[in-house]
């Protein structure tokens, strides 16, 4: 079955939330700069792409890094690269 | 016999909260063995003994404060060895004169002061608190007067010292719950340790400062190369390239490796980077990188990973945190250009770091777009001078161009 858009949404959610536990990832909007708005620097934000590799089975090229920017940004990369 | 005291985890402790023993009474530890947690403004530290030694008697109970310098276990050195204290630190605190003069070489007559067996330490609190040290009791060997001796006298000198600032060993079943620090309290006595430290920088170390763009292109397409060869889990940060370049530099420019103490500069041999670790609940910590230079960018990055986990879970080791030779204070992941930092007592240089922005970058009569660091230095000097900064960072900027060479 393959996984939808809120599935994709929620574990990012739980991901971030490791990261930065006193932030409240779900109060971002789809456009939000996620890593300035919760203040995330390069050491977490490559955790948070382990994360998502070790959740998603995607891998994630250095070179796409600086495309995910925003929410959406990610839960499309994630959904494009999940399913193909 | 030997004493263990409360370790100075920097030049900001004053004091320290033990928070549990990691060993009882006839243990025997070795070289790197912890011995306590203690709580500092900086968070929990692991306290490590560098004396192979066996425990005789712990003589604080957990969750006691005490002044640095405050003796804490007492311990019996396996070599046999008389010590009147142990070192917990691979640096030790500066000692006291040697207890042995030499009578025979006539000097000329120093005043009061000079004669008196100080420790630096205690010399540079004494004039931070007003203390005068004719005054105060020396309890070291010789009667020579040691930090803690300032503080006792300090004590004295504040007829109501407030309750918020004062410092009372109790013991556990004396301490209301109440009484446990809030996250605000921690946060205000980080606030209050850095405005110490910052402060006596500001007031004691003439800064120079200076600056220079680093052109990024060559270092950042050699690490894209680099890293597309890994796995996620084993790509290297920007910022290991810097750590590294830093460190390499410093064998280049030794000069700003080390600490002014006494009124000379000291050159450490080591090279351990204090890399600037933001806490998330707010304030920082420098924990040292230690041995930078013999580290390679994987083994670099290694320990940079295992220090922000530590840091930011607070398992930090006493060494770490008092031992760094140079501060590096990377900002550049919050979007700020250039950084002008304040130096760390006792060491004599700050490098900062900004962002790796594209700025228009002018060569060979062509304007061009390039990736850019904005690299700065802060410079002590009483120990150097702007044209030895000037070489460092000239250093600094040569081994990124090389950066196949880190």
């Amino acid at each position: 079955m393959a996984i939808t858009e809120i599935q994709i949404k929620e574990t990012i959610f739980k991901l971030l939330k490791n990261i930065a536990p006193d932030s409240s990832p779900e109060a971002l909007g789809q456009e939000d700069d996620v890593r300035e708005t919760l203040g995330i620097d390069s050491y977490d934000f490559l955790n948070f792409m382990i994360g998502v590799n070790e959740e998603f089975g995607v891998e994630i090229p250095e070179t796409a890094y600086g495309k995910l920017i925003t929410l959406n940004d990610m839960t499309q990369y994630i959904l494009a690269h999940a399913q193909s | 016999m030997a004493e263990f005291r409360m370790p100075s985890l920097g030049a900001d402790m004053r004091t320290g909260t033990l928070v549990a023993w990691k060993v009882k009474p006839g243990d025997h530890l070795k070289h790197g063995d912890i011995i306590a947690d203690v709580e500092t403004d900086k968070g929990i530290m692991e306290i490590e003994v560098f004396e192979n030694c066996i425990v005789e008697e712990l003589l604080l109970a957990p969750d006691t404060k005490v002044p640095v310098g405050t003796p804490m276990a007492k311990l019996k050195l396996e070599d046999g060895a008389e010590k009147e204290t142990i070192a917990v630190t691979d640096r030790e605190q500066p000692s006291p004169p040697p207890a042995i003069e030499v009578p025979t070489i006539p000097v000329p007559e120093l005043p009061q002061e000079e004669r008196l067996r100080v420790s630096p330490l205690a010399r540079k609190l004494a004039t931070e608190l007003g203390v005068d040290l004719t005054q105060v009791k020396g309890t070291g060997a010789d009667g020579a007067i040691h930090q803690m001796d300032v503080e006792e006298a300090a004590k004295k000198l504040q007829p109501k010292p407030k309750p918020a600032e004062k410092v009372v060993a109790l013991p556990p079943e004396a301490k209301s719950p109440e009484a446990k620090p809030t996250t605000t309290d921690f946060q205000a006595g980080m606030r209050r340790a850095i405005a110490a430290a910052m402060s006596r920088s500001n007031r004691e170390i003439p800064h120079y400062y200076l600056e220079t763009r680093i052109d990024m292109s060559h270092a950042l397409q050699w690490l894209e190369t680099e890293n597309q060869k890994r796995s996620i889990k084993e790509r290297i940060l920007p910022v290991v390239l810097l750590i590294k370049a830093v460190a390499k530099a410093l064998t280049d420019v030794p000069e700003l490796n080390g600490y002014w103490i006494d009124d000379q500069l000291q050159v450490q041999e080591a090279i351990h980077i204090g890399f600037a670790i933001s806490l998330r609940q707010g304030g920082l910590v420098t924990p040292a990188i230690h041995h930078a230079d013999l580290k390679s960018l994987d083994e670099l990055m290694a320990a940079l990973r295992d220090l922000i986990e530590r840091t930011r879970g607070g398992h930090l080791r006493s060494s770490e945190l008092s031992d760094a030779t140079i501060t590096l204070t990377s900002l550049g992941d919050i979007g700020v250009e250039k950084v002008y930092g304040v130096i760390y007592p006792p060491q004599v240089a700050l490098v900062g770091f900004g962002k790796i922005a594209e700025q228009p970058w002018a060569e060979r009569g062509m304007l061009d777009v390039r990736p850019v660091l904005t690299a700065t230095l802060a410079g002590d000097h009483r120990a150097t001078d702007g044209m030895i900064g000037a070489r460092f960072l000239q250093a600094i900027n040569t081994h990124l161009q090389a950066v196949e060479k880190l």
